[in-house]
């Protein structure tokens, strides 16, 4: 949920910034600079992040936080999704309220900031992208608050630069300023992509008068820049600060909607365990709704039993079962409610194993696979091999006991080479083929529409955290 | 005072989260197993997967929140301290990474005693040797420590172990080392016996006395020692007491054998967590394998634990760095790791190996087993099994590595040459005098980085003058394998061939063979009275006096000599075996029964009249022995003990034997009625003579009564 600030509601349509700052970089990546309007040129000291690395100093305690943190994640000591977001992103809140930050182009120098950290966060554990996620949350927000800082004060500009010159028609930017507010309320759809059409031109008519006022800008842009400097930080953090907190409540968020789903007398089927799925179940049985649930144990975890004894301890009617038992009961069953490790750009899920047997089988009696998320498991990327390379192979001691097989690996006798391998992957990858419907904080949505949710949530230009060098 | 203490224990208790926990990390194995590259290069350096051996103890005490690590260096311990100096261990907050250098200890209880001079260590530790892969839980086994220090100030130690079968025909665990012998208390987890077979015998023996005191036992031989022991205090400064311990477990036997202290060790079993030490070849492979294939998670290739380059894991467990260059042809098979920047020519195939980093492999190569170093270079056509090649080696172009050679540092293998199996080759020639291992390190460390240099040298000018041992353009010593010879293949990278192991199949067998043959020749004399099977000494005692009194008495019957030289023969044996008089007397009379056996007969009753001529003849020589009543009943279970097992003729004729005895007044009436009324109560196959002799005992009975 994006949600903004009034002080910033004159400001322009952010997606005309966007484009105005891609057509930046694209004539700068071919060596010519087009006569832009003056304000742009100004603002490109914003854009153009890349020499200023030398002043993103990170504090000395924020240096031995984010270690640990890293230390953490590459020793697996950090597991489950919603944890490492949420620490992610009060260690990305704490890195940017400690960051210090230049007198020009501060937004560039945090995102540079954030996104070094980023890298590394992201390879110390790549197959917990929940990390990048809000990483790429984190960098999202500081774009967007800085153009909306930045707007803010052109619009403060174009209004002053209208008293000096009066050929322009103040209704313009009026209009935009709505429409900006519009948008920036809303959450996005369908609808408002389509109501959006109005006010981008406005915006370009906007760019047109503000361009005038481009002599004046020099005047103003020193006394403006300290308060916008804390400004910015303070907005930045109070964006995270709500996006830590839509972390904390997805749950509720999404358990709100069981009634929707869960109807009486329904058979619901879950695997392993997942604490959305347990919120969301309760949710339901709070309603008074009644219903069964069928727990497939979620091998070789079994946190199955776990899921069982606390839908028990709830009062809700449970039956376990064995994985291998899904297909035969699944023709019972009237819906599968599971959880999910991450939700991909495609709409395809990263899931505990299992789930994607569990998937076919639905697939196969037409029951509703349903996958729960909560929006910090949306990742802006596309499955490619994920059955590998977004997986992780585990110990194989939560198989079987070693000792018990140590002879089956006695490598002195026979070829010398091990006959026995044990294979104990943590993920399944479900295409979206066989997701019926998404539950997330925001409501359900189909697996085709993943994409769209996620051009909201990330900036295009964050899609890749690592950085080439400069050089 | 019990009271009192409790109070202060409690103390201590809360006084618990503030102490930091230390730990020994003793950077020297103390032992040759890895020469010759220990002659270049510290063992905990060795990398291991790609990744030097320390890195994994320090990760896993990192991970097991340890505060303190000091570290022990002894030989080449300027190279770990400049490996500590640029890694990422010592400027980490919450783990601080100490070295105590020393050049003068030659095992791990100089090492410690010098620790306890330091005075750096107070309350727990834990300590462990460099070269320990682990990715187990310590909490539990420190709390249960803790625990048991508190209700007991002597449980000054808790040792990890780990279930591994040994194998059955090599008796030797995976990991290489002789099968270990541990007597555990069921319900304390008290270790009371330590024991490392070497021989290849199954057999064990145990004190009677240690039965008799500790009333359960489990006995195991399926127990890994972890190497990884939880120490209080104390144990150091019973290291500094005790001078002659010198290596760990020398100092658990000494604690277990000695009573007078009545300090305990206990053990800790873990099950789904994995703790190993790499001692030799063998267990180098063996946990580099078990690595491979994860059962070390999360301290695996592909997560990044310490320094070295991280690897991405494929299907089939292949772990491949960055910067890889493989040729459109070369196969790489399962279990294998290659490190960054190494290139791969076509036609080669690899196969459950590592390969380290900027290696250079040729066409047409065939790998497999083999454990690669950094920057090797092999060329086309070679051939390697099982072979171990450390750093900057070089393969000349067609050259062949037999299973279970190493090939130390910088060795050049000659165009076509071919190294003979467990060959070790080196650029230093093997250290010549070898009168002690003791001595042996120590010279180790006082020379071990001088000659380094200079037989490089050597090697570089002289290479041209001097053929080498390994072939033409070759530079390398082939260290001889004399000492000790056979037991190459048990310490080797490479799988045991199965010549050796049909070999050591038939020896097992003939073990077998000999050990059920004994058990008939040589029946137990006195099994009620041992009352234990296991205890073997005796019982192997009890054979042996058997044995020679019969030899005795058959001398004496072939030369006829005088009964009175025979008894004092037999009563000198009887003091030199520690022998009670009934044992000589049983013994005797076995003795007897067994000529008379052995005489040729047709018929039981031809045996009889045998037997009657023998002891008519011998039966004087029973007298001196035969003192008590007790004594004749050892001699009529003996007698019953010989019909059921070897002597089955007999059977048939127990009561006219025993009428025979009776007659010639080796056993008296009275015995007779006491060993049926002993015989009252046991099971009915023991009662079968009795009830053959029940008309005889019945017969005696009337006797007596008409008597009276």
């Amino acid at each position: 949920m994006e949600f903004r600030r009034g002080s910033n509601d004159d400001g322009l349509d952010r997606r005309f910034w966007g484009r105005s700052q891609a057509l930046w970089s694209a004539a700068k990546r071919e060596g010519r600079y087009p006569s832009l309007p003056n304000d742009l040129l100004y603002l490109s000291h914003w854009f153009s992040s890349v020499k200023l690395t030398q002043n993103s100093v990170i504090m000395p305690d924020t240096h031995t936080l984010v270690n640990d943190f890293l230390n953490k994640l590459k020793k697996r000591k950090i597991e489950g999704s919603k944890a490492t977001a949420k620490l992610t992103a009060e260690l990305l809140r704490s890195v940017i309220s400690q960051q210090r930050l230049p007198n020009t182009n501060q937004a560039g120098a945090l995102i540079h900031a954030i996104k070094a950290i980023g890298e590394q966060l992201t390879t110390a554990n790549p197959v917990e992208v929940a990390v990048g996620n809000i990483v790429r949350r984190v960098l999202h927000i500081i774009r967007e608050e800085d153009v909306s800082l930045t707007t803010a004060s052109i619009g403060g500009l174009s209004l002053q630069g209208l008293s000096d010159d009066e050929e322009d028609n103040p209704l313009v930017s009026a209009a935009a300023a709505a429409a900006a507010a519009r948008t920036t309320l809303r959450p996005p759809s369908l609808q408002t992509l389509l109501e959006d059409m109005t006010p981008h031109s406005a915006a370009t008519a906007l760019h047109h008068s503000s361009s005038s006022a481009g002599d004046s800008e020099d005047k103003t842009k020193s006394t403006d820049k300290n308060s916008r400097s804390r400004k910015l930080k303070h907005n930045v953090i109070e964006t995270v600060n709500e996006l830590i907190q839509d972390i904390a409540t997805c749950h509720e968020q999404i358990a709100e909607q069981a009634v929707e789903h869960i109807h009486h007398n329904e058979v619901i089927l879950t695997l392993g365990s997942s604490g959305t799925v347990i919120e969301f179940l309760c949710a339901a049985k709070e309603k008074k709704r009644s219903f069964r649930v069928f727990v497939a144990e979620g091998a070789p975890r079994y946190q199955g039993h776990t899921l069982a004894k606390e839908l028990v301890a709830r009062g809700l009617q449970t039956t376990v079962i064995t994985d291998s038992a899904v297909f035969a009961m699944i023709s019972r069953v009237n819906m599968v409610i599971v959880g999910a490790h991450a939700v991909m750009a495609n709409g395809g899920v990263i899931a505990p194993v299992g789930l994607n047997m569990v998937a076919l089988a639905a697939q196969r009696h037409a029951v509703p696979f349903v996958v729960l998320a909560g929006i910090h498991k949306l990742c802006p990327l596309y499955p490619h091999n994920p059955e590998v390379l977004l997986n992780e192979l585990k110990s194989p001691s939560e198989l079987l006991d070693f000792g018990e097989l140590s002879d089956c690996m006695d490598f002195g006798i026979g070829t010398g080479s091990p006959l026995l391998h044990v294979v104990n992957p943590a993920f399944d990858y479900v295409p979206p083929k066989l997701v019926s419907l998404f539950i997330t904080d925001t409501g359900g949505h189909n697996p085709s529409y993943m994409y769209r949710l996620i051009a909201d949530y990330y900036s295009a230009d964050d899609l890749v955290l690592q950085q080439r060098p400069t050089s | 005072m019990g009271a009192k203490k409790g109070g202060k224990q409690e103390d201590a208790v809360e006084d618990m989260p503030h102490v930091p926990l230390k730990a020994i990390l003793l950077a020297d194995s103390f032992n040759t197993n890895f020469r010759p590259i220990t002659l270049e290069r510290p063992k905990v350096l060795l990398p291991l997967v790609n990744t030097p051996m320390i890195d994994y103890t320090l990760a896993w005490l990192e991970s097991a929140e340890v505060d303190e690590v000091f570290i022990f260096c002894c030989s080449h311990s300027k190279q770990i301290i400049d490996y500590l100096d640029k890694s990422k261990w010592v400027n980490q907050p919450n783990f601080s990474v100490t070295t105590i250098e020393s050049y003068n200890c030659i095992g791990a209880g100089d090492a410690l005693r010098l620790i306890y001079e330091r005075n750096v260590i107070n309350g727990d530790f834990i300590l462990i040797s460099g070269d320990t892969v682990s990715n187990m839980v310590l909490k539990q086994a420190l709390d249960e420590h803790k625990e048991r220090r508190q209700k007991d100030k002597n449980a000054v130690m808790t040792m990890v172990i780990k279930q591994s079968k040994p194998s059955q025909i090599t008796r030797q665990t995976r990991l290489g080392t002789v099968e270990l012998f541990m007597a555990i208390d069921p319900a304390t987890k008290q270790l009371l016996y330590y024991k490392a077979k070497s021989d290849n015998q199954g057999n064990l023996t145990l004190d009677k006395a240690f039965l008799a005191e500790n009333p359960s036992i489990s006995l195991h031989n399926d127990k890994q020692d972890c190497y990884i022991d939880i120490c209080s205090e104390e144990v150091l400064s019973l290291f500094t007491d005790n001078f002659d311990y010198q290596h760990l477990r020398h100092f658990v036997k000494g604690l277990l054998g000695d009573d007078v202290m009545g300090y305990k060790i206990f053990t800790h079993e873990i099950h789904s967590d994995y703790a190993a030490r790499i001692d030799n070849f063998r267990s180098y492979g063996s946990i580099s394998k078990d690595i491979i294939q994860r059962w070390t998670y999360p301290f695996v290739p592909d997560v990044q634990f310490s320094m070295s380059n991280s690897a991405n894991l494929e299907r089939h467990g292949i772990y491949m760095a960055s910067e890889i260059s493989l040729s459109y042809s070369s196969k790489i098979g399962r279990f294998t790791y290659i490190g960054k920047g190494s290139s791969i020519g076509g036609g080669t195939v690899i196969s459950n190996s590592v390969i380290g980093e900027g290696c250079k492999i040729g066409s047409n190569v065939l790998i497999d087993g083999c454990y690669i170093w950094n920057n090797v270079t092999i060329e086309n056509g070679c051939e390697l099994k099982h072979a171990i090649l450390c750093d900057g080696v070089v393969m000349k172009s067609e050259s062949v590595l037999e299973p279970g050679v190493v090939l130390s540092f910088n060795v050049v293998v000659g165009q076509g040459f071919e190294v003979p199996a467990y060959s070790k080759v080196s650029l230093l020639p093997q250290p010549v005098k070898q009168d002690s291992d003791e001595e042996l390190e120590y010279a180790d460390n006082n020379s071990g980085i001088i000659p380094v240099t200079n037989t490089l040298e050597n090697g570089n000018s002289s290479s041209e003058l001097e053929p080498s041992d390994v072939g033409i353009g070759g530079r390398g010593f082939i260290w001889s394998i004399s000492e000790v010879g056979h037991e190459e293949w048990r310490h080797s990278v490479a799988p045991i061939p199965e010549s050796k192991l049909i070999e050591l199949t038939q020896t097992v067998f003939d073990n077998l063979e000999i050990n059920i043959q004994d058990d008939n020749v040589f029946p137990i004399a006195d099994e009620q009275e041992s009352g234990n099977e296991s205890d073997d000494e005796n019982r192997d005692e009890d054979q042996i006096f058997e044995k020679e009194i019969e030899a005795t008495f058959l001398r004496g019957v072939q030369e006829n000599v005088k009964e009175d030289h025979i008894i004092l023969e037999v009563n000198s044996l009887r003091l030199s075996y520690n022998m009670a008089l009934e044992n000589c007397a049983s013994a005797l009379f076995y003795s007897m029964l067994k000529l008379a056996l052995d005489t040729p007969h047709n018929s039981p009753a031809n045996l009889v009249d045998n037997t009657n001529d023998v002891i008519s003849r011998w039966g004087k020589l029973l007298k001196p022995y035969i003192q008590s009543i007790d004594d004749e009943i050892e001699v009529i279970l003996k007698f019953e003990e010989m019909c059921l097992e070897n002597g089955s003729e007999f059977a048939p004729v127990f009561v006219l034997i025993l009428h025979l005895l009776y007659d010639k007044d080796i056993i008296q009436e009275e015995a007779i009625h006491k060993w049926a009324d002993e015989k009252e109560g046991a099971d009915e196959s023991d009662k079968v003579f009795v009830k053959q002799s029940e008309v005889f005992i019945q017969w005696l009975n009337e006797a007596s009564e008409e008597e009276d």
